[in-house]
């Protein structure tokens, strides 16, 4: 056996984060380094190309595509209003004249002589690239985008849905392992991101969209929440386009789960601070977690709350470290390593795994299968 | 990297560098033949911070050497041939590799009928090793300006068109051509660099082909794949697929032009290279098989039938990432049958959805191992449904029919996959190759395929048929060594007559003979029962066996039968369960049946 890689999320009162913003397409970028941005800021811009509409002239107009040239009132790259007449037939008898009009106000892309068809164009609509992150640009790529580095507070979810957003922060549990229920939420959480405790139903996340929350952060939800709330049910956990009416991240997974202490408690300090959310998780190649970013000032420190070690290679889990437990029969326990056997031992599945055990709160202590553990980093 | 061309290879070190981890193997000439000694892996370095494939080829061989003893890197470089400088334990003298890295090769394919042109060229792309994300066509239901979004959306590594058999439609392949140049389609990887097309459709439609897409993307003509309705020819294509994968894609991908210079032959893609070792395979020793490597994300099965080689990807039936949309394809219901006990619907979601985001966890308990491997059933099952409806004959070709065909009426386009002419199914992937016990992934594929009369089955020791498949283009007998003394765990045979009846009835009689005096096995099998024989790795015993009046072993219904049958680590099994499979409907009598069955292969401990 190689190495012993245990990854787990980061959960931190300061650290810098770095974040490329990249335009879709080449466009153009509006800053330049060392500007200071905002959230908002418009870093770049592009033009997607407009919509394309296709035109079969020849079937309307009852020609061969070879002679479609001759009938065209408008030519390749001329600029079309809608219902301008595009192609028209020359009878002797006017009567039995025949046009074809434009759908679209646009530009006439193509004109085949192969297949008859035209193809239009709708104008470019303007794409704009928000900077995201309260903080300093520190790259710009010309045409592409730019890095915005910022010092801040950082909390990684383990699942989330939902796009790029940001508000205030709200607690409105008053402990990690206490649900969020419907009457939390008032209309005074609009525009905020909120943070609950253990859990999240149905009820609680159509409450928060008809409040107009901007994000929730929370332990757990259901999985048939998930779906009654996305409409359908997902089967690869590649998100960050969904349109729900809010982002939401989850820290520990599906279940009813406290959410670690140190979240809660992190958060809890970070109330009535600004923070940048962002739900899209991708769980295979090139892993992305959801995320809680809330800029500092240079300098500035989350009062009451020691930084962790973000940044510096792990060497792998340790005695006495903190770790969540991450699968049954032990699912969501938190505890810290006492022992870590080096050989393989058999599970009660007769598999031979690297394991460790771990002891909880109460005391009682249980072998877990090192996979099945997350350090709590930070 | 390679040595004297007229020296035979004496050491070979090949990696394959796939999403999440580089793993590499040393092959050794011991004696005569080609042997397997030692592996390593290391983390995939594609993405940041490192953005660089090659360290995590550096890292993997490094671990070779440690456990080795050979020294095989001088620095940062991989040293041939071996034996420099007097030394006989340093150096290889070739080093090769796949590639699956940042998520293989996604190619979007079009042609004109979804069931003829573009089936071909979706078989083609597959073959090559890609993930299909899409297949366009005229007449697949889609608006133009439909096409035309779904194209741009896509960011595909590559896209081939084609359409139209030599001297058929031209127009049909230049509207496709006119959709695609107006979506002005971008590669997934590198905002500079133009998106491969290769046009392998109708040769009088070229030139046009050419004019609408020759600016607009980097253009590759090659030889129709479907010149006439009754003929795929689908090599030329393939291997154009082959070179822009090297040529465009990959040189895009952090490190690999290193990498490319670093290998003694074309780097494949990891799926071409599993799909050319199992066609080498196949076609040397006369037989069908059925291959499939069940990973995280996807399932890729691979068959050959009478010489015809298919593959199909099921991009997201996977026993991790994509656990989730298994539940969502096969439905509760299906993956709780294959489950001897019940659990709360809601636990049980919850469960498989905590597996979708924490991939790299392991079952701990007993009913968790038995979840796994029921939604691996599942995961098995659609993914060979899928596979058997493309790994057709070609549709829409003209047949012959005389009176004798009246009561046969087969369509063209019958699947190929012939489960009773199947001699060999190989399973791939963490959950059958590292199964506690063998005789769970020999279950488990049984359950899924529902194999018909004598069927062997194996499974992948430690997933190294991409490392062989690309050593097969280098050296086939130095690949098949490997393959059948290392790469293969045979289970065993598995025979199910074809049938059903009540259970507890007569299902067929069998005798079975062995090797080196030992007493020959008799008995009847009954309907709704499995027996296990025990037949140790390189045993064969002769099996007799007489089905009852409606039942078929291959030879008919209510023929006898008689055949060798290769042993295992599991050994011989007989299946009275009928076929097609049915699984008592009722919760109790199905439980029942199933601890049943699991006692009689003694598949789970307690």
């Amino acid at each position: 056996m190689g190495h012993t890689y245990t990854p787990g999320l980061t959960v931190t009162p300061r650290t810098i984060i770095s974040k490329k913003r990249i335009l879709p397409l080449s466009g153009t970028v509006l800053v330049k380094a060392n500007d200071t941005v905002t959230s908002s800021t418009v870093v770049a811009r592009a033009e997607l190309p407009g919509k394309v509409y296709v035109v079969n002239l020849v079937n309307q107009l009852g020609i061969l595509p070879e002679d479609l040239p001759d009938y065209m009132i408008k030519r390749e790259g001329e600029k079309v209003e809608k219902g301008d007449v595009l192609a028209e037939t020359r009878p002797l008898i006017k009567w039995f004249k025949t046009d074809v009009r434009s759908p679209i106000t646009g530009t006439v892309e193509t004109v085949s002589t192969a297949t008859g068809q035209v193809i239009l164009r709708e104008p470019p609509r303007p794409v704009e690239l928000f900077a995201y992150l309260d903080g300093t640009v520190v790259e710009a790529f010309p045409g592409q985008g730019v890095r915005v580095e910022t010092p801040c507070a950082f909390i990684q979810g383990i699942f989330g849905i939902g796009g790029e957003t940001w508000g205030e922060v709200v607690l409105a549990a008053s402990s990690p392992d206490e649900d969020l229920t419907e009457s939390m939420l008032t209309p005074h959480h609009a525009g905020k991101v909120v943070v609950g405790g253990a859990f999240a139903g149905a009820e609680v996340l159509a409450r928060a969209r008809a409040v107009g929350v901007k994000a929730i952060v929370v332990g757990g939800m259901h999985d048939k929440d998930l779906r009654a709330l996305l409409g359908y049910d997902l089967g690869v956990a590649i998100t960050g386009t969904e349109n729900v009416g809010f982002t939401l991240v989850l820290t520990e997974g599906f279940g009813r789960i406290p959410m670690a202490g140190k979240t809660f408690e992190l958060l809890k300090k970070l109330g009535g601070r600004k923070a940048c959310v962002s739900g899209a998780t991708q769980i295979r190649a090139g892993v992305m977690r959801p995320e809680i970013i809330v800029p500092l000032a240079p300098g500035e420190r989350v009062e009451g709350i020691e930084a962790g070690q973000v940044g510096e290679a792990r060497g792998g889990v340790k005695v006495g470290d903190p770790v969540r437990v991450i699968r049954e029969p032990f699912f969501g326990h938190i505890g810290q390593v006492v022992k870590l056997p080096p050989d393989l031992t058999m599970i009660p599945t007769e598999s031979h795994v690297r394991v460790m055990e771990v002891m909880f709160p109460d005391g009682t202590r249980a072998v877990v299968p090192r996979a099945n553990i997350e350090v709590i980093e930070g | 990297m390679t040595t004297d061309p007229g020296r035979p290879l004496q050491t070979i070190v090949a990696t394959d560098c796939g999403s999440t981890t580089t793993k590499a193997i040393l092959i050794e000439k011991i004696g005569d033949e080609y042997r397997q000694t030692y592996r390593g892996e290391a983390p995939t370095t594609v993405e940041a911070p490192f953005e660089d494939v090659t360290r995590g080829v550096l890292n993997a061989i490094a671990e070779i050497e440690e456990l080795s003893g050979r020294k095989i890197l001088d620095g940062e470089r991989i040293m041939t041939p071996s034996g420099a400088g007097g030394n006989p334990k340093a150096g290889v003298d070739i080093y090769i590799s796949t590639s699956s890295a940042g998520g293989g090769l996604q190619m979007m394919v079009a042609g004109v009928v979804q069931s003829m042109t573009a089936e071909s060229a979706q078989r083609c792309a597959l073959g090559a090793g890609a993930i299909v994300m899409d297949v366009l066509s005229s007449n697949d239901g889609r608006l133009p300006h439909e096409k035309i979004e779904r194209i741009r959306s896509l960011r595909p590594d590559m896209i081939l068109l084609s359409g139209g058999t030599d001297g058929g439609t031209v127009m049909h392949v230049v509207e496709m051509a006119e959709y695609i140049a107006a979506a002005e389609p971008r590669p997934r990887l590198g905002m500079s660099y133009n998106l491969p097309l290769i046009y392998a459709g109708n040769k009088e439609a070229r030139e046009r082909v050419t004019e609408i897409l020759a600016k607009k993307t980097a253009l590759t003509v090659t030889e129709n794949l479907r010149p006439t309705l009754e003929k795929e020819n689908l090599t030329p294509a393939r291997n154009k697929i082959h070179d822009l994968f090297l040529e465009h894609v990959m040189a895009q991908a952090p490190g690999y032009k290193k990498l490319i210079a670093w290998a003694g032959a074309p780097i494949m893609p990891t799926p071409a290279a599993v799909g050319l070792i199992m066609e080498t395979i196949a076609k040397k020793q006369g037989i069908n098989l059925i291959g499939v490597d069940i990973g995280g994300a996807t399932t890729d099965v691979f068959s050959i039938f009478q010489g015809v080689f298919n593959r199909t990807v099921s991009a997201n039936l996977g026993m991790s990432y994509s656990i989730s949309n298994v539940l969502a394809e096969a439905g509760l219901d299906n993956i709780m049958r294959w489950v001897p006990f019940s659990i709360d619907e809601q636990d049980l979601r919850n469960r498989i959805k905590n597996k979708m985001i924490r991939p790299t966890t392991v079952p701990q308990t007993l009913d968790e191992l038995q979840i796994e491997q029921a939604i691996a059933r599942e995961a098995l099952r659609l993914a060979l449904i899928h596979h058997k409806s493309l790994a057709t004959g070609l549709k829409g070709v003209q047949q012959e029919r005389s009176i004798s065909d009246v009561f046969e009426q087969k369509g063209s386009g019958e699947s190929r996959v012939d489960m009773l002419q199947l001699n060999l199914i190989v399973g791939s992937g963490g959950i059958l190759s590292h199964a506690p016990r063998r005789v769970q992934a020999l279950l488990m594929m049984v359950d899924a395929y529902e194999p018909l009369g004598f069927t062997e089955l194996a499974v992948d020791s430690i997933f190294m048929m991409p490392h062989l498949g690309v050593l097969s283009t280098v050296d086939e007998k130095a690949a098949t060594d490997v393959f059948v003394r290392d790469c293969l765990i045979y289970l065993g045979t598995c025979v199910a007559p074809i049938g059903q009846g009540a259970w507890g009835e007569r299902c067929a009689d069998y005798t079975i003979t062995f090797q080196g005096g030992r007493e020959p096995v008799k008995g009847t099998l009954k309907f709704g029962e499995l027996r296990l024989c025990p037949l140790a790795a390189g045993e064969e015993a002769g099996v007799s066996i007489t089905p009852a009046r409606a039942v078929d072993v291959g030879a008919g219904r209510g023929v006898p039968v008689e055949r060798r049958a290769r042993g295992g680590v599991v050994g011989l099994v007989l299946d009275g369960r009928g076929r097609p499979l049915q699984l008592p409907v009722k919760q109790d009598e199905r439980v029942r049946a199933l601890k049943e069955w699991n006692r009689a292969l003694d598949l789970y401990p307690g």
